[in-house]
């Protein structure tokens, strides 16, 4: 059945029971239904409990516990475009980019409930069920991406039994559910980098404990400029996050300060968001946003392109004053990044640490790390 | 950027196990980006059956060997700017190596393109490189390179056994294999050297995941990686003898992320400009890894890679190589986005590679470390079970899916030796242990195949012991159906678990509404709209990306995997069909199989199916399309085959009536036809009991030669010269095909071969050529040296043979291409088999002649009545040979039979026969003999029969040597010779040390007739000549001609010149009045 333009879609729901003996494996089912009427039923192999989000897709193709367990996904129910998920299963928590799986709610084409890896703990269907995660096996997740691609990212919810109402998770200030509570400190690194917790993806601090750093990781709305704040930092560095940047106000106001102070300074992702907004710029919500790990970034007048892991639905708008623009997306000319035309004030919108994706921007960080030092 | 005016491409010469037809993709790709740029592209190239040596492609192309003398030559000529080396292979590359290192491009100033040649030699040095790599702190399996054998021994005893022993500047593993003690070494490593300057000894690592990326790099230091690749089978087997599927499967991010990053790191450090492979060796337990190698040119794997995501991975590369940057180039597939990016899949395809061992004598069968495939296929699926299956049945070879047919093992213990045993037959091997209950962890401890693929196979074992236990056909749910089909398994298969047969299946399946989508392949996973025409079908979805062309769609077939006897001519028929409907308005629509292939291009087809040839698939498209037609007449004899079921479906089949088709075919009702036009064929009959066989053989007289019905290239034929042999062979052949009886025609001996090549229009012919055999019928026509037009043919004969095609033509009311056979013998000929399709001829016709009989046929389609064409004459002589790959096939016996067994062919023209077969020679890896040349002839026929070039022989001057017999025949003709001896024999020196010792560049080993007694000497001195590297020769005509070439000919004299440069000349040639009687006593 094809995708009649506009109209919402209704699926035959023809692949959703199940056939006899091994065909498939036995399960509950449930419905994707978006904003719009479109219902898509599917095999459920996650926690099936009625579950309201953003729906977001991404076409990355290797990666799905980094990607779950990034607090950037908070309140959006993922559509991974790749079509086989699970093969590997789950490593161990120490592997994972936070505590917990972020994602409100998962869909893929085919699950794998048969994984082979020396890593692997457990398959990723019981993995869900421990989070309370609803996943969903509905086998065109071709045709819901086009949709999502034509008519942008949308409000949706994945029901079982009873049904719930829709629920906009940018309405939501996001970073302060997934922002970390209490100030802690890593590394034992000379150079000390204050890390303002958006809902950071553990991998940067990895790539920074690997720079022998001291880290001292803070709360979104911590007062970092506090006259009781004792500790000295030679930089800062704004993590990525969920949802809508402008709700973030405190840490929008930590930053103005540092920048009045010239404090060096580095935005990842969110952070792009929270510089531009601190320093005078603004933001906007895109059609349904970059997820994937193959964005073509272009550094601005340059012919050096990067290929890099991104996932953001808000992005740069007016890029402030004295700033000027660091990275263009090779593919839809958005913005990738901003950087201060004379102070050490930087920020990009892809993700430099990576996991899940590509390497190819960790150098990211020993830039702003001189800018650090030449700075006292 | 600076501007080039003229570029030189360097094209891979005949296809040979190893180096196959992806190189006419990179090479036409190539082309075509230059085109672009208006550069002017000279293209070396003597494999006149690709698309690439096509007016339509390269300015100007020479049908010259690929050899630094005529490369340097056509330099001298053409005085290019630049040159282009890695599009051509193996072939192109080493050619180029030589060119640089002696000088001759410094000395004319063409600059090399691309990566810098530095590069492409340090990653040829297996030593030298794995240093390199060590410098950029990246680990090489522990190794060693060796030049002698000594030092090989030395080495292994350090390193300990099982070793890996490699041969460099090879391609295809050739020489490489696994040594488990120092007698294995021994035997690897003389081998090797016989042919290669090094070995490397190395660490043999058993076991290990084999994992490829394909990197892209421009002269700004951007680098991507277009797709990983992850191999099936563990490593110690070839990546071209792996079952590979992409992308990678069981890898974590960690994984694919540390060898992606490593590619990159290499790539860099080599400074490749363009595009590069690189394979990795990955521990499935502690995901420590190696590297194995690189190859700094477009390699197969890249051509896989670039089917496999929709990248046009060879075009970026040539552009690249002019200098671009890629975000300047656009990705051509969705318009709107950039070339520089990693490609996003929102499916997952399967390679599978294509064996004919079955063919060969003696043939070991075991599949390793070096390559042995002739060809490939791609599954495109949702699911592993859906892409796996569909490749099992692309495969041609009859496999309905992941199950075996009914006694394929006779044995559980012949299924467990083939577990433990790699041989094409091995995943039918694992599904057997499958279904006999084996344990996943003991099938995976015995072939080390990763357990996540087991599973998989498991699902549909499962799957299918299901719906022989549950399903009935009118019970089963369409939800049932669906997810059945939704792991792969067809129609037939399902029929044949159900009890029913395909069509039934057919009908249940579409009343229930379950129908295969039609997704595209758009390189980013539908994150952006895109218009490509890159196509495949999956029951994985509920929705089509396209909508049908109707009545302006024509569905083209394509010829599927490349094999032995249909290989890249019909690619070139299938392109230069698509092409001509252009001129009709008509869209075309390819399905096809096979990533090596043009057709297969994303700019080369309207629409393009990636799909099955199989009769479900190609139905469910045409229901989808609902075309105007559908040309089964151009693919070879795969889409040939389906015309019967297709018609019956109700396709509308564009040219020959189906039912003619099968007239043709079908040797009985065939016959009949001939004998009502009163048309001689060699006395022939069917039987089903050996009695009646015999009974025959008897009457007509031996030899006869025996076969089953519906055969493609010599396929189990079989010329028996006694009564025993008729008996013994007759049980083995009608083993390989119960459904057919087997049939015995009287075969001749000393009879001449001719082609009569056609295109016909509602029975009328309206362009012919006739083209003869060097060899005597006796050699497959796939296998025979050809020319045209015919040197020893009375006009008589060719009159007659015209008039047989025309008659033939008639009877059958032929519309489109068609081939026959004759034989000659004693000035009477005799049909032996018409085609009604495209026959492997028809590149070379056309090319040759000028006249596109492929555009021909498409006029005959679309105009009412189309002009007779009169072929010019041509006052030079074309002549096609074949090229062998003996030396892959471990003891395979290299002699000509009505067995077809090469792997390619190339075309060269001359002043006259001499000099093109001198040059083809070249082509096909023969060389001018400098040191010394063994002769061989066995009976008096043949040493009466090689009198004749005994003065060309002297003419040469070289030292020769023989054995007993032949030196005695040379020492009476006052001929001296060195005499060696056979083995038992005892005596000195023997024939196997002047073959090591490399003093002889030229083997002429002739048979007396047949061979009567398998691997006997005679057998071990072919085999030691072809694993020696010994050009060897083992047909009478051909040693004559060869010898008398070399004798006549000066290499430093021969005309270098361009196609263009061999003009034909417009002519009146009259056709025979048909109406003229035929006097014909029948066979
Ligand atoms: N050290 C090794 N241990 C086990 N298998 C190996 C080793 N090195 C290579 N191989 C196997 O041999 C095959 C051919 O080796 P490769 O260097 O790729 O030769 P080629 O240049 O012909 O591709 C590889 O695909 C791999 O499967
Ligand atoms: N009756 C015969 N006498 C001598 N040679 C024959 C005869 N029939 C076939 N051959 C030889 O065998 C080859 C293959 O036979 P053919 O019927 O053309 O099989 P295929 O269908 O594989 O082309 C021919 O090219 C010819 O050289
Ligand atoms: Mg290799
Ligand atoms: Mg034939």
């Amino acid at each position: 059945m094809r995708n009649n333009g506009g109209a919402p879609l209704q699926s035959h729901g023809r692949d959703t029971q199940m056939a006899h003996g091994k065909i498939g494996s036995a399960g509950q089912y449930g419905t994707l239904v978006l904003e719009d009427g479109t219902r898509f039923e599917g095999k459920s192999f996650g926690y099936a409990q009625s579950q309201a989000g953003e729906v977001v897709f991404s076409t990355g193709m290797v990666g799905y516990p980094e990607a779950f367990t990034d607090a950037s996904f908070a309140g959006q129910i993922l559509v991974l475009t790749y079509p086989l998920t699970g093969n590997y299963g789950v490593p161990k928590e120490s592997l994972w980019e936070d505590d917990r799986i972020h994602i409100r709610g998962l869909v893929v084409s085919n699950y794998v409930d048969t994984p082979f890896h020396a890593q692997s703990t457990m398959t990723l269907s019981t993995w869900l069920q421990q989070e309370k995660v609803p996943a969903l096996e509905i086998k065109d997740t071709r045709q819901l991406t086009q949709h999502i691609r034509t008519y942008g990212a949308m409000l949706g919810k994945i029901i079982f039994e009873q049904d719930i109402p829709f629920h906009d998770p940018n309405q939501d200030n996001l970073i302060a559910q997934v922002s970390s509570r209490e100030v802690t400190t890593s590394g034992h690194g000379k150079k000390t980098i204050a890390l303002i917790d958006c809902g950071t993806k553990r991998n940067i601090v990895r790539c920074l404990l690997k720079r022998d750093l001291q880290i001292v990781s803070m709360p979104w709305d911590y007062d970092l400029f506090a006259t009781t704040n004792d500790f000295h930092f030679d930089g800062i560095i704004i993590s990525n996050g969920p949802g809508n940047p402008k709700l973030a106000t405190s840490t929008i106001q930590t930053i103005r300060t540092a920048l009045d102070n010239n404090v060096p300074t580095l935005g990842i992702c969110m952070g792009n968001q929270l510089l531009t907004l601190a320093a005078g710029g603004t933001t906007y919500k895109m059609k349904f946003g970059h997820r994937s790990q193959n964005q073509p970034c272009l550094m601005h007048n340059t012919q050096r392109c990067y290929i890099t892991t991104q996932n953001h639905g808000f992005a740069v708008d007016e890029i402030p004053e004295g700033f000027e623009p660091w990275f263009i997306n090779a593919n839809d000319g958005t913005n990738e990044g901003i950087k201060h035309t004379s102070k050490p004030f930087m920020s990009v919108q892809f993700h430099p640490e990576a996991a899940p994706g590509p390497v190819d921007t960790e150098w990211v960080f020993d830039y702003f790390l001189e800018q650090c030092s030449c700075n006292n | 950027m600076q501007q080039l005016n003229k570029v030189l491409i360097l094209g891979s010469g005949a296809l040979k196990i190893g180096q196959a037809g992806e190189f006419d993709y990179s090479g036409s790709q190539a082309l075509k980006a230059l085109k672009e740029e208006g550069t002017q592209t000279i293209l070396i190239n003597p494999n006149i059956a690709t698309i690439q040596t096509s007016r339509l492609l390269a300015d100007r192309i020479y049908f010259l060997p690929v050899t630094p003398y005529f490369v340097e030559k056509i330099i001298e000529r053409e005085q290019p700017d630049g040159i282009l080396l890695s599009f051509g292979g193996q072939t192109a590359l080493n050619c180029g190596i030589e060119l640089y290192e002696q000088g001759i491009l410094a000395k004319h100033h063409v600059e090399i393109l691309g990566t810098p040649i530095s590069a492409i030699i340090l990653t040829e040095d297996r030593q030298k490189f794995a240093e390199h790599l060590h410098g950029i702190t990246i680990p090489t399996p522990h190794s060693q390179s060796a030049t002698s054998l000594q030092q090989a021994l030395a080495i292994g005893e350090k390193i300990g056994f099982p070793i890996m022993v490699r041969a460099g500047f090879a391609l295809g593993g050739q020489g490489s294999g696994i040594a488990h003690n120092a007698d294995e070494l021994e035997n690897i490593v003389t081998n090797a050297l016989s042919f290669a300057p090094q070995v490397l000894i190395e660490q043999y690592l058993h076991h290990y995941k084999e994992v490829e990326y394909e990197v892209v790099r421009d002269c700004y230091d951007n680098c991507i990686t277009i797709c990983n690749m992850e191999n099936m089978d563990p490593l110690g087997i070839h990546t071209g003898e792996s079952i590979v599927v992409a992308p990678s499967q069981t890898l974590t991010n960690e994984e694919y992320h540390m060898l992606r990053a490593a590619s990159i790191a290499i790539v860099r450090s080599l400074g490749i400009v363009g595009e590069c492979n690189v394979q990795f060796a990955l521990d499935p337990i502690t995901s420590a890894y190696y590297v194995i190698e690189v190859n700094a040119r477009l390699s197969r794997s890249s051509a896989l890679a670039s089917k496999v995501t929709g990248y046009p991975l060879a075009y970026v590369a040539a552009k690249l190589a002019l200098g671009y940057g890629l975000p300047e180039l656009a990705n051509k597939v969705t318009g709107v986005t950039r070339a520089c990016f990693e490609p996003s899949l929102d499916y997952l395809v399967i390679k599978m590679p294509r064996w004919d061992l079955a063919k060969f004598r003696g043939v070991d069968e075991t599949i390793g470390t070096g390559m042995k495939s002739v060809g490939e296929v791609m599954g495109i699926g949702r699911t592993f079970e859906e892409a796996y299956q569909k490749a099992l049945r692309m495969l041609e070879q009859n496999f309905e899916g992941a199950t075996p047919p009914d006694n394929f093992f006779a044995s559980l213990e012949e299924a467990e030796h083939y577990l433990a045993t790699p041989t094409p037959k091995r995943v039918f091997a694992i599904a057997r242990a499958l279904q006999a209950g084996y344990p996943l962890e003991k099938i995976h401890d015995i072939t080390g195949i990763d357990l996540w693929f087991l599973r998989r196979i498991q699902n549909i074992i499962d799957a299918e012991n299901t719906i022989q236990t549950h399903h009935t056909l009118d019970t089963i749910t369409a939800n049932e159906l669906h997810e059945i089909k939704q792991l792969g398994i067809s129609d037939k298969r399902i029929g044949e678990l159900t009890g029913y047969n395909e069509l039934e299946v057919r009908t249940q399946r579409q009343q229930l509404g379950v129908l295969p989508s039609v997704f595209q392949i758009d390189t980013l996973a539908a994150e952006f709209p895109s218009h490509t025409n890159y196509l495949y079908m999956t029951y994985n979805g509920q929705h089509n990306d396209v909508q049908p062309f109707a009545n302006r769609g024509v569905i083209v077939l394509g010829s599927g995997p490349y094999r032995i006897g249909s290989s890249v001519e019909f690619d070139w028929t299938s392109v230069s069909t698509v092409e001509a409907l252009k001129k009709y308005q008509k869209h075309s629509i390819i399905i096809n199989c096979n990533p090596e292939t043009v057709s297969t291009d994303y700019d080369v087809s309207e629409r393009l199916y990636f799909e099955e040839l199989t009769f479900e698939r190609i139905a469910d498209i045409y229901d989808f399309e609902a075309p105007h037609g559908l040309i089964v007449s151009v693919g070879g004899q795969t889409p040939n085959n389906q015309a019967r079921a297709l018609r019956a479906y109700g396709c509308t089949l564009l040219g020959t009536r189906a039912q003619d088709i099968d007239r043709a075919e079908n040797r009985s009702t065939f016959s009949r036809l001939l004998d009502t036009l009163s048309v001689q064929q060699p006395e022939w009959n069917s039987f089903n009991t050996l009695e009646d066989l015999a009974a025959f053989a008897g009457k007509v007289g031996y030899p006869v030669l025996v076969r089953p019905s519906y055969v493609l290239s010599g396929n189990a034929m079989k010329v028996c010269d006694t009564l025993e042999e008729l008996v013994r062979y007759t049980q083995e052949a009608a083993a390989l095909s119960p459904d057919h009886p087997v049939t015995v025609s009287k075969f001749f001996e000393d009879a001449r071969e001719i082609e009569f090549d056609a295109v016909a229009q509602s029975g009328q012919v309206k362009a012919h050529v006739i083209s003869e055999h060097i060899e005597n019928a006796g050699v497959h026509s796939g296998d025979a040296t050809i020319v045209l037009p015919p040197q020893s043919i009375p006009t008589t004969i060719q009159d007659k043979v015209i008039q047989i095609g025309h008659r033939i033509a008639a009877a059958l009311s032929i519309t489109g291409p068609f081939n026959i056979q004759f034989l000659l013998k004693d000035s009477q000929i005799y049909v032996i088999e018409t085609n009604l399709r495209a026959s492997r001829t028809f590149p070379f016709i056309s090319k040759v002649t000028g006249i596109n009989f492929m555009e021909l046929f498409v006029d005959a389609l679309f105009e009412d009545e189309i002009p007779e064409v009169t072929i010019p004459t041509i006052p030079f002589t074309p002549l096609k040979a074949a090229q062998f790959s003996f030396a892959r096939l471990t003891n395979a016996d290299p002699t000509l039979g009505v067995e077809m067994a090469s792997t390619g062919e190339v075309a060269c023209f001359g002043e006259d026969m001499e000099e093109a077969y001198l040059k083809a020679m070249i082509a096909t890896g023969y060389q001018v003999p400098q040191k010394g040349i063994f002769i061989s002839l066995r009976g008096d026929d043949k040493q009466a029969a090689f009198e004749e070039s005994l003065p060309h022989l002297q003419a040469l001057d070289l030292p020769l040597y023989a054995t007993e017999d032949t030196w005695h025949f040379l020492r009476q003709r006052g001929i001296t010779a060195t005499l060696l001896h056979h083995p038992e024999e005892q005596a000195e020196p023997t024939v196997e040390d002047s073959f090591r010792n490399q003093h002889i560049d030229l083997a002429i080993i002739i048979e007396a007739g047949r061979l009567h007694t398998d691997f006997d000497a005679y057998y071990t001195m072919r085999r030691l000549a072809i694993d020696c590297n010994i050009p060897l020769i083992t047909k009478i005509k051909q040693a004559r001609l060869f010898l008398k070439a070399l004798a006549n000919k000066d290499l430093a004299t021969i005309p270098i010149k361009a196609w263009d440069e061999y003009q034909v000349v417009e002519s009146q040639t009259t056709t025979p009045d048909i109406e003229r009687p035929l006097v014909g006593n029948r066979g």
